[in-house]
């Protein structure tokens, strides 16, 4: 059983880091906050899922499942904290439209009548849409 | 395992360290909130693997504890901006 757990720590804890490098070579490389965002999101998610899986393979029936608690918590809030700061990114022109290939949000929110102004953000009256 | 153990802790220092590059650049806020949430996430993940190579659990409620701040810390911060729009 232990060689089992062993095993099981053995793989899923390198795999985690690598992961979570992986991330934040991302974050540190691509070009714009949405791609950055796509990136980090991998890394909190699956990298760090891998670690702590692996490391409650190590614990004591009492103590693993705070850490498989932590592990479901990040699943629940990752994708929360994403989409709320890629919401905020599109709107304080976050991302660089000129490597969209399209701009789906974009285009919905043309059709209803409530544009964001596909500008660089320089200049803006921030006041305006208050 | 000792030496796993290394190698997974000096991976993950390897990853935060990009991570506080990020953070240290910017260039946006959003940019360094989204790096603070994932360095935070990384010392995370980082304590769980101390906590298993020294043996000694007593820290695990503390991991629930900061993965929660994180959160709330990040989608306020992020709200915050939206309401101040085209702040850089």
């Amino acid at each position: 059983m232990t060689v089992v757990r062993d095993v099981v720590t053995a793989v899923l804890l390198p795999a985690g880091a690598v992961f979570c490098l992986l991330g934040a070579l991302g974050l540190h490389r691509f070009p714009d906050t949405v791609s950055r965002l796509h990136a980090a999101a991998k890394a909190q998610t699956l990298g760090v899922l891998l670690v702590l899986v692996g490391a409650a393979a190590q614990m004591s029936p009492r103590h693993a499942p705070v850490l498989l608690l932590v592990a479901l918590f990040q699943l629940f809030t990752v994708p929360i904290t994403s989409q709320i700061i890629a919401r905020t990114a599109y709107r304080t022109h976050g991302l660089d439209r000129d490597r969209l290939l399209r701009d789906e949000l974009g285009d919905r929110l043309a059709r209803d009548g409530t544009p964001v102004d596909a500008g660089d953000g320089a200049g803006r009256d921030d006041d305006a849409e208050r | 395992m000792t030496v796993l153990y290394g190698v997974t802790l000096t991976v993950l220092a390897v990853a935060g360290l990009l991570t506080l590059l990020r953070l240290v650049r910017g260039p946006a806020a959003l940019d360094r909130i989204m790096a603070l949430d994932v360095l935070v996430t990384m010392v995370l993940a980082g304590t769980a693997v101390g906590m298993i190579a020294r043996d000694d659990t007593t820290s695990a409620p503390v991991l629930v504890v900061v993965a929660l701040l994180a959160f709330i810390g990040s989608v306020t911060a992020a709200h915050l901006i939206e309401k101040r729009k085209g702040m850089r």
